[in-house]
């Protein structure tokens, strides 16, 4: 009796050891740049109470206010980077800035990400005049510049971290409904979900075993692109005084105060944060791009 | 085509409807204006009585109708701090933000599109490479802080340009330069994809096997169609720049709308931030309408989609 033998082609993937080989070899071929970046940046964020020199809200004692950094005259090492207006470690607060510029750029894009993939996948599935007002709510939405109406609805909410999260999300979902409804119309007519319905799936069943997880690959890499526009946008609320309230140490809230000192040349409180900001939206911009053309080949020219 | 018109315009309204109600409801629900504005001492009758006079006692859906009448008639209501009609306050600093949006523009096009051409050319080539950091540049450094350095370079450190204000050339050039920044980098990606696109077409093909030098087929036949959507994305991201400019407005003290709606926002002056929230969103869905009917003009195909 001749026995079939086992297609191995996919084994690997069903096992731990393969999973794990499968992580290691796509992390292997991930831009080297964006991932030493983000991943220096997140262990920073995570173990900011351990290599933090300073407590960042609190003036460091005895220390003078506007100390350039150390190379320069007047500098020290003991506070490598300088010190702002209320003699804060400069170091200290931007090692801590990380922490709320990560955080608040991850929770707004989930925030964003859940908002637009749940109305993207209702406006799909459902049709009809749902889709018909999600669709045009997206419309109105898109009408105003983004950072428009977010200072918009930030005014209106008052500065803290969790309204700055919440109003990020509801300003930058609508990118999600619109490219996710596209692809649950596609979804929806391919036979697996045809049979499921004809088998007597339930709606709500359909979605979660067959739309949803195909999906999201596009969802994440939306949210890999999206995680640098809501880190710009929450330091240039923080700019403005109307996002992350002082005295935490946020990116924009630093620049903020650094501008009265701009003009005497003391370059360092202005240049320190920015390149902070610049290199933590280069490396997501790069991982996303990255993401994209490994996760979804029709998102190549988005 | 008639008929693409009237449904574009029909959707149009539909969209400006459901946007000037969500900001009506937004501004009603996050509190009491007037309460915002008074002082702590001030007595209830006084409360009452401004709420009477600025109409905020009767209801909501009536004094959405007032507004909305209003707004269509070009009258946005009265500036709480002004003391006067927000039109005028909107439409004393539009030149000016269309001032800023339009050197924005030209610098966003006079950056953007040769990059985008030579990128397109000299494709996977170390010129393309160059394109494609400029172009990631231009989405990750935030144009504020561009805005920023360029004020410590170029007034602290050179004093070659006025660190704020409006008035001659001078004033310009930063703030449309920190503006411009980003969206040089989107109109960089479309020259570069719409070039590739046209020189992959059969009429190129046709016009190189004709034996015309490069120069010609590039400069006077791809150019010439690639552009076409190149133009009408710098239109509408003018009209999005002349909107979105707060933060820049801010750092250069640039007197635009987008500091006018800074200025509503820390005096508590909510009919003069609701009136400039609204224009915004007025001019892009006007835009937006304009783009879509010219290209049903230009492309048949559209009309015939729905």
């Amino acid at each position: 009796m001749a026995t079939i033998p086992a297609d191995t082609r996919f084994a690997s993937r069903r096992t731990a050891t393969g999973r794990l080989r499968t992580v290691v070899k796509a992390a292997r071929e991930a831009p080297l740049a964006a991932v030493v970046i983000l991943g220096g940046l997140i262990l920073v964020a995570l173990l900011a109470d351990l290599i933090a020199p300073y407590d960042p809200t609190t003036p460091v004692k005895g220390a003078e206010m506007f100390a350039p950094p150390f190379w320069m005259e007047g500098g020290s090492l003991a506070m490598p980077l300088g010190t702002d207006f209320q003699s804060r470690d400069i170091l200290s607060r931007l090692i801590y800035g990380a922490r709320v510029s990560l955080f608040v750029g991850l929770m707004g894009t989930l925030v964003a990400g859940s908002i637009g993939t749940a109305l993207g996948i209702l406006s799909g599935y459902v049709g009809g005049w749902v889709d018909q007002i999600i669709m045009r709510v997206t419309d109105a939405w898109l009408a105003l510049p983004a950072i428009v109406f977010a200072i918009f609805l930030a005014a209106l909410l008052g500065p803290s971290m969790w309204n700055i999260i919440i109003i990020l999300g509801l300003v930058y979902w609508t990118r999600y409904a619109r490219v996710i409804r596209g692809e649950v119309l596609t979804l929806r007519e391919r036979d697996f979900v045809k049979l499921a319905e004809i088998a007597g799936a339930s709606k709500l069943r359909v979605i979660k075993k067959h739309i949803l997880p195909n999906v999201m690959n596009t969802a994440t890499v939306l949210a890999s692109l999206t995680v640098g526009v809501v880190i710009i946008a929450e330091a240039s609320l923080s700019f403005l005084g109307v996002g992350v309230p002082p005295p935490q140490p946020a990116w924009g809230l630093m620049l903020s105060e650094a501008r009265p000192t701009l003009m005497a040349g003391q370059w360092w409180l202005t240049v320190f944060p920015g390149v902070c900001i610049l290199l933590i939206v280069l490396a997501t911009q790069l991982f996303g791009d990255w993401l994209r053309v490994r996760l979804d080949p029709q998102l190549r020219n988005l | 085509m008639p008929e693409f018109i009237l449904r574009r315009v029909l959707y149009s309204l539909v969209t400006l409807f459901i946007l000037s109600g969500t900001i009506f409801l937004i501004v009603r629900l996050t509190g009491d204006p007037v309460a915002l504005m008074a002082e702590a001492s001030a007595r209830p009758e006084d409360l009452a009585r401004v709420r009477h006079q600025w109409g905020l006692d009767r209801s909501w859906p009536v004094q959405y109708v007032t507004f909305m009448q209003n707004a269509l008639q070009g009258e946005l209501g009265k500036s709480f701090n002004y003391r006067m009609p927000v039109s005028e306050l909107y439409f004393q600093r539009l030149p000016n933000s269309l001032t800023l949006g339009l050197a924005a523009t030209l610098i966003s096009l006079l950056i953007g599109i040769p990059a985008g051409i030579i990128s397109a050319v000299k494709v996977n080539t170390a010129w393309d490479n160059v394109a494609k950091g400029v172009a990631l540049l231009g989405l990750s450094i935030p144009g504020f802080w561009l805005g920023l350095v360029l004020i410590l370079v170029f007034s602290v450190w050179l004093r070659w340009l006025p660190t704020s204000g409006a008035g001659d050339w001078r004033h310009v050039v930063m703030p449309a330069l920190a503006l411009g920044w980003y969206f040089a980098a989107s109109m960089l990606r479309l020259t570069r994809s719409s070039m590739l696109e046209v020189l992959g077409s059969e009429y190129i093909k046709l016009a190189r096997l004709k034996g015309l030098p490069d120069f010609v087929v590039i400069a006077m036949h791809a150019f010439k169609n690639a552009l076409i959507p190149v133009f009408t994305l710098a239109g509408v991201n003018m009209v999005v720049m002349i909107n979105a400019a707060v933060i820049i407005e801010v750092i250069f003290a640039w007197p635009g709308i987008g500091r006018l709606l800074y200025e509503g926002i820390f005096q508590r002056d909510f009919p003069l931030v609701q009136g400039v929230v609204i224009m915004a969103g007025f001019m892009i869905i006007g835009i937006n309408l304009v783009v879509d009917i010219l290209y049903a003009f230009i492309d048949p195909r559209i009309r015939l989609t729905r």
